[in-house]
């Protein structure tokens, strides 16, 4: 805003009388622009009854997610079961929502590791530049060449197939590329002159680079980690779907789709439920990607 | 003994062959409590020297002498006691995601300050800004407030001298005079020595008493602010520039054309 | 005036930004003749938006009234997108501030200009890069076949924005809107663009807008001087005469600029009255 009309405005609203007070009033604008769209309100509540669904899961479901009744198996849904049952018997619907807390634990657990190994290594690196940059840029390097899968079998060969060794695989190829986001970003913030007045007041690297350099990163950051949740769940799913990641009976989504694959043409409910759950989640996660980049940016005002 | 003495600074940017020499033998000093501009145009190596001073460049040589100490390579902490610097662009020398309260607290935590409230809001009655500001984000002042707050970040660790690197060339210009005063004001009220680099003649000759002039990387004359406008015995490029700062005209256009190349 | 080239009368330019409508414009009335017209305000003050109107360069979201804005014969107000663009760089060109970013910057700047012939001139590639040979001379480029070559990073401010003036008047129009064209440049260099500016726009017989926020410049340079506040035009006087200004703004704005042969101990400082905004 202009000088001009700045101060031919009076400002009607109170300023904030403490450290308290200014915070909240930036997080309600924040999340003003974050609500004002419909798309992200969408993604936010899938998102939320995922969330919701997970924790609730004994509730809401019907039946036991693994008890086998093979006089039940490939029954189309109807009233008894919403979503139909498995080549076990097995009823779809408490197994897809006994699903989501894979789902959400798969999703979690990648996005805490990635997070913060991906935002260290990318803001040293951009900070730093010189030797320290070229190492970790060639590290992020190999590891940004394997494609996942790939480098899941491996992983899976030598460790043996299993959720949490699918988590790790999933983790190892999906940090690099927040890594070289973190360091675009740092690379472009440590000319600005704020770096360097605060550098001039004599503060230690460490000081810089954890309260002046990573606030500015995080926004970025998070919103390409909520656009991944979306390829995680993907990848989880497939790594399923080839038998790589949870394995039976326990009750993932991929790993659905995989076993039912077989039955698909008679029995479409087998493939299309859980194929519908892992859409509508990435799709949710993705919405609210755009939504938090659209009111996140810090440099938009 | 000066406040700041520079003797033979050279620096140089680039290898071997691609090597360009910024500043070339550059001689100044500026006595305590004096006000001394740099002017020059773009590529004159005004804004290199605060930089030398300040600290973000390293690789020059010669000999660099603040209040008697000698300037090391390394920017060391009790420096920042010493000088300070104030920036071009207010909107890019605050840290958009901190409050001004926060801005102005870190300098005073770094150096284990005491009484941090109480300075806080002493600086900013002195900036011309109140208690309301404190704990305001930079998109929600203007640029004539942001330039006071940044005034007040160099200040609060009470530096003896303060380099301004053009302080308001980024201002609207009903908001220059502001500005130009308070730091005419706080020159006197807190005993500061300024070295300020601008290329608006104009400015630097209000607030400066001693002036240098630079092109190329190299100090073409030093002269009293009074004297810029007795003209002859300048060098012909002050009077260029002298010229030029009031207005237009065809034949100055044609004169400035001869001075350059 | 007899035979104005632009006519404006009270033109309102609304902007909606987050659901909240601000008046960029409010009520500007002026005309333009053959003549270096200067329009003075600060950020804010909506300047650059009347020149941009002209051209209906503004965002879709902008409202656009007025009760006229005529370019001789052609009502600006009420064109359509097919005869603004045959109106925009052939009879009303815009030179902007930085060649930086106004030239592209993956062409020489020889064919930027050549294309910027040939988009309203059909002749052949040779007769146009003769003309624009012919164009870089008479902005007083010293070697215009090697310049034809160069890339815009490969050339200073100042010889860019002489080349953005070469490709703003190749197509030979009969207006220049000039929005702070000498901002970014040195104050040597400056004087050199604006000499240039300044003869090809009498040798044509041109009309002029030089949008701008310093004052001392537009009252040098220019014949007749509009000053701008917060979308209203508080001032119109001759360029000679702005020492006998009326309007509070104008006389605050030129006392408080510090001067070489007027020095003073403390700049008097502008003082805002809301008045300003109504009158």
């Amino acid at each position: 805003m202009s000088e001009t009309t700045m101060a031919s405005i009076t400002k009607t609203a109170a300023a904030p009388n403490s450290r308290y007070h200014a915070t909240m009033e930036n997080a309600k604008r924040t999340a003003r622009r974050i609500l004002a769209n419909p798309l992200t309100m969408g993604g936010i509540i899938v998102v939320c009854c995922l969330i919701l669904i997970a924790i609730f899961a004994p509730w809401l479901s019907h039946y036991e997610p693994t008890v086998q009744d093979l006089t039940n198996a490939m029954k189309a849904p109807s009233g008894d079961h919403w979503f139909g049952t498995d080549e076990y018997g097995r009823d779809i619907y408490s197994r897809i929502i006994w699903g989501s807390r894979v789902t959400l634990y798969v999703v979690f657990l990648v996005t805490v590791i990635i997070g913060p190994v991906g935002l260290a290594v990318g803001v040293i690196s951009g900070y730093f530049g010189g030797i320290v940059d070229t190492i970790f840029m060639r590290i992020t390097d190999i590891f940004i060449s394997f494609p996942s899968l790939v480098l899941a079998l491996a992983f899976v060969a030598a460790l043996g197939p299993g959720l949490d060794h699918a988590i790790i695989a999933i983790a190892l190829t999906a940090w690099p590329p927040i890594a070289r986001l973190a360091r675009a970003e740092t690379m472009t913030l440590r000319n600005a002159d704020y770096i360097t007045a605060v550098k001039l007041t004599g503060a230690s690297t460490p000081r810089i680079i954890i309260r002046h350099i990573v606030p500015m990163c995080l926004s970025s950051v998070i919103i390409r980690l909520t656009f991944n949740m979306a390829g995680i769940i993907l990848t989880a799913a497939g790594l399923g779907f080839l038998g790589l990641g949870a394995q039976p009976p326990i009750p993932e989504w991929g790993a659905m789709i995989s076993s039912g694959r077989r039955y698909m043409l008679e029995c479409w409910w087998m493939v299309a439920f859980p194929g519908m759950a892992i859409m509508m989640v990435s799709l949710a996660f993705n919405l609210l990607g755009d939504g938090l980049r659209d009111a996140l940016d810090p440099r938009g005002e | 003994m000066s406040m700041i003495e520079i003797h033979d600074l050279n620096l140089s940017f680039g290898e071997r062959e691609a090597a360009t020499q910024v500043l070339k033998n550059i001689n100044l000093a500026v006595e305590e409590n004096e006000s001394f501009g740099l002017v020059g145009e773009s590529g004159s190596g005004k804004t290199t020297i605060l930089k030398c001073l300040a600290g973000i460049f390293n690789h020059w040589t010669g000999h660099l002498q603040i209040d008697g100490f000698t300037l090391e390579k390394k920017l060391q902490k009790a420096r920042c006691r010493n000088i300070q610097m104030v920036f071009q662009d207010p909107y890019g020398s605050l840290h958009p995601l901190h409050t001004v309260e926060s801005t102005l607290k870190e300098p005073l935590t770094i150096h284990g300050l005491d009484r941090k409230d109480e300075r806080i809001d002493e600086i900013l009655v002195k900036v011309g800004l109140g208690p309301d500001f404190r704990y305001r984000y930079p998109h929600q002042l203007s640029g004539g407030q942001r330039q006071r707050v940044a005034i007040a970040h160099a200040l609060i660790l009470e530096p003896k001298i303060l380099l301004l690197d053009e302080p308001t060339s980024a201002l609207d210009v009903s908001v220059q005079a502001e500005i130009l005063n308070l730091l005419a004001k706080l020159r006197v009220s807190e005993n500061l020595t300024y070295l300020l680099v601008s290329h608006d003649l104009a400015v630097v000759a209000h607030l400066c008493s001693k002036i240098a002039v630079m092109q190329h990387g190299e100090i073409l004359e030093t002269l009293q602010s009074g004297d810029l406008a007795m003209t002859p015995e300048n060098h012909p490029y002050t009077r260029m520039l002298v010229d030029a700062s009031h207005q237009y005209s065809r034949d100055m256009a044609s004169a400035a054309a001869m001075v350059i190349d | 005036m007899n035979n104005p080239l632009i006519e404006v009368e009270n033109l309102r330019i609304q902007f909606k930004n987050d659901g909240k409508i601000t008046d960029a414009v409010r009520n500007v009335s002026f005309s333009l003749g053959k003549e270096k017209l200067g329009i003075v305000g600060e950020s804010g003050s909506g300047k650059s938006t009347v020149g941009r109107s002209l051209l209906k360069l503004h965002p879709r979201s902008a409202n656009v009234m007025a009760d006229t804005m005529r370019f001789k014969e052609l009502d600006l107000l009420h064109a359509t997108e097919a005869q603004m663009q045959k109106v925009r760089g052939n009879r009303i060109s815009m030179i902007l501030q930085d060649p930086k970013y106004s030239l592209n910057p993956v062409v020489t700047v020889g064919k930027q200009i050549t294309e910027a012939f040939l988009v309203h001139t059909k002749v052949s590639k040779t007769e146009a890069k003769e003309r624009t040979l012919a164009m870089l001379d008479a902005v007083k480029i010293r070697d215009p076949k090697r310049v034809y070559d160069l890339y815009p990073h490969e050339i200073s401010g100042g010889m860019g924005q002489r080349i953005m003036i070469a490709m703003m008047m190749i197509p030979e129009p009969e207006i220049i809107i000039a929005d702070e064209p000498t901002s970014a440049l040195d104050v040597s260099v400056r004087l050199q663009v604006l000499a240039v500016l300044d003869d090809l726009v009498q040798q044509r017989g041109l009309g002029l807008i030089f949008i701008s926020h310093d004052l001392n410049l537009v009252r040098s340079f220019c014949d007749r001087v509009l000053v701008m506040y917060a979308g209203r035009v508080v001032e119109s006087i001759a360029a000679k005469d702005l020492d006998k200004a009326q309007h509070p703004y104008t006389q605050g704005l030129l006392a408080s600029l510090p001067s070489l042969e007027n020095r003073r101990d403390e700049l008097p400082v502008l003082q805002r009255s809301p008045a300003w905004l109504e009158a």
